[in-house]
């Protein structure tokens, strides 16, 4: 079934001939992150693909994937050209690689899955928070409901994590 | 006969000489130009048809490019009385032009057709807003989009900020350095009349300008502007009998991407870019190496993007873009200028057409800077490149175009003075 929804005002929508897309937006809704594993040489992919990346082929399978890893880059947004996003300055798009399948299949490859720094209710998260995330701070996945059928998949500060003394931040603040 | 780097420049392949930019041409740079995108494609085909000594008669191929936000080559072609033996208007922005020159080349070839206008036109400022502010940031958010604008990562700036960054961290590249671009081609836009943004400033006016998206203030961001760019691609024997020097094409790398083009993140190094693989199109297949080339046009959407691209085509090692940007090299007056037009950051927004207009025009030895102009109608240059001075370099012989898309697709193209 399509997708057709709002988040902070902004329209979102799958269409009903997406089914990798509406699938993977389905496991979020459920707070259950999966991603697809090939049903041949079984690596994982993100984002969801039609083929596998690595060997083509067609069949894949949904499976659980612990979602934790490390914040490998960041932007940090000061000038919002989303209306949806005005509010929020500063907000952060972290691209974080998960602990799974990191370095393979070749040493500079991860799943590097996207998302926003937010609270552990997936809400955007305040300065203070921003301040602390940089290259190397350990992550962990929380969601934000948005409708039946979609979650966005996000990121929080994993508390019971170890955490790098100081993770990277851009020098100036 | 092999280039320092042992590259066998023994045998020229790859349509190398065989063909030229013979015009170019464009509108003024402006921010509300008041006219329509058929109206600036329009004049400024029109200029490089002048430029090039042509007739509407002499054209019969013709490309553009655009991301909808453009008018199509029929009606420009309908406008300037040009029937039309080939055309095709492709989706793309930056690292088109050069990729658009590979493809005229080799239409020529197939002989589908004689010579072909290449434009760019666009209100990227009063129009279509190319930062992605005002009605580009309102359609739906549909797809594969769910997985980055419903983030709030959607404009350029914010797309490509994670390589830039990851190369802060990954090289200890520091915003100073990279502040060096915007300033080199600040001095660079000074010296030309038509920069919409022809101040000089300083690094300090660069790390104190406001944030946009880190590691990005305002000043490391180009323009926004409405203004087209022509260029007109035909054999080298043709072009010999246009009134200007020819630009010959050494060769053509055409949106070379790194692996997973769908969301290239994943495939790291991620302060990489595409100019690693180009590269190795690029200069065996002009016989020439990055020391040989004597002014760059490494697109400046971002100061940053310079930096990377020159770093990954080999004008310095993996790591030390920062290092060339803000030592003198990329200045007018240094080893080897970047952007003598003051490129995106200071002339004016054109997706690239307008850098390699600019290496034309430095190879023909007549940038259109403050000297004066001798009883013949040429420019008399100074070589003093002194604000309100001149931007000519002096014997260009060998240019290098490197065109950008994003950190995962580039295009670049070498020519030399014919």
């Amino acid at each position: 079934m399509a997708i057709n929804t709002e988040y902070l005002g902004m329209p979102l929508s799958v269409n009903d001939l997406d089914i990798e897309n509406i699938e993977y937006f389905r496991y979020c809704a459920e707070h259950n992150f999966h991603l697809q594993a090939c049903a041949k040489c079984n690596l994982l992919r993100y984002p969801p693909t039609t083929a596998c990346p690595w060997c083509t082929c067609l069949e894949s399978r949904w499976v659980p994937v612990e979602a934790k890893g490390t914040v490998h880059s960041y932007g940090e947004v000061h000038h919002a050209i989303q209306q949806a996003f005005k509010d929020h300055v500063p907000y952060m798009i972290l691209l974080v690689d998960l602990d799974t399948q990191n370095g393979e299949p070749s040493e500079h490859e991860a799943l590097r899955v996207a998302g926003n720094l937010t609270t552990l209710d997936g809400r955007l998260a305040p300065p203070e928070m921003v301040r602390r995330v940089g290259i190397g701070t350990r992550v962990r996945m929380v969601f934000t409901d948005v409708d039946e059928g979609l979650a966005l998949p996000q990121w929080t500060i994993d508390e019971e994590a170890e955490q790098p003394e100081s993770p990277w931040r851009y020098p100036q603040e | 006969m092999t280039t320092g780097s042992g590259i066998d420049a023994s045998s020229p392949k790859h349509l190398r000489d065989k063909y030229a930019i013979a015009g170019v041409g464009e509108t003024t740079y402006t921010r509300g130009s008041g006219r329509s995108t058929r109206a600036l494609g329009t004049w400024a085909v029109r200029n490089a048809m002048r430029d090039a000594g042509m007739q509407p008669g002499d054209i019969d191929g013709m490309l553009s490019y655009s991301g909808n936000d453009s008018t199509f080559a029929p009606f420009i072609a309908g406008d300037l009385g040009i029937r039309l033996n080939f055309y095709m208007d492709v989706h793309g922005g930056g690292s088109s032009t050069e990729a658009l020159v590979g493809i005229a080349m080799g239409v020529i070839e197939a002989g589908l057709c004689e010579v072909v206008a290449i434009y760019r036109a666009m209100n990227g400022y009063s129009e279509v807003r190319i930062g992605g502010t005002g009605a580009r940031s309102a359609p739906p958010v549909a797809g594969d989009q769910l997985h980055s604008r419903a983030y709030g990562w959607q404009a350029a700036g914010q797309m490509f900020s994670h390589t830039f960054m990851r190369h802060m961290y990954d090289y200890g590249t520091t915003p100073e350095q990279v502040a060096m671009v915007k300033v080199a081609h600040s001095q660079h836009a000074s010296n030309n009349p038509k920069a919409l943004y022809p101040k000089r400033v300083t690094v300090e006016d660069v790390v104190s300008s406001r944030f946009i998206v880190k590691p990005l203030h305002l000043l490391d961001c180009c323009v926004e502007s409405d203004n087209a760019t022509a260029i007109i691609v035909t054999r080298a024997e043709r072009a010999r009998d246009c009134p200007h020097t020819p630009a010959l094409i050494q060769s053509v790398a055409g949106r070379v991407s790194k692996p997973r083009s769908d969301m290239h993140y994943q495939h790291g190094p991620i302060s990489t870019v595409a100019g690693y693989y180009a590269k190795d199109i690029l200069w065996p297949n002009a016989g020439v190496d990055p020391e040989d080339i004597d002014v760059t046009g490494s697109y400046d959407a971002f100061t940053f993007t310079a930096l990377l691209q020159l770093e990954d085509y080999g004008f310095c090692k993996k790591g030390e873009g920062g290092e060339y940007v803000s030592g003198g090299t990329i200045l007018l007056g240094g080893k080897r200028p970047n952007n003598t037009s003051g490129g995106h950051l200071c002339e004016g927004y054109t997706h690239g057409m307008s850098m390699v207009i600019e290496n034309v025009r430095q190879l023909r030895g007549e940038t259109d800077d403050f000297c004066p102009i001798g009883p013949d109608g040429k420019r008399r240059h100074t070589y003093d490149y002194s604000e309100g001075g001149c931007r000519q370099v002096k014997d260009a012989e060998l240019t290098a175009n490197l065109g950008w898309a994003i950190p995962g697709t580039g295009s670049a193209m070498v020519m030399r003075k014919g």
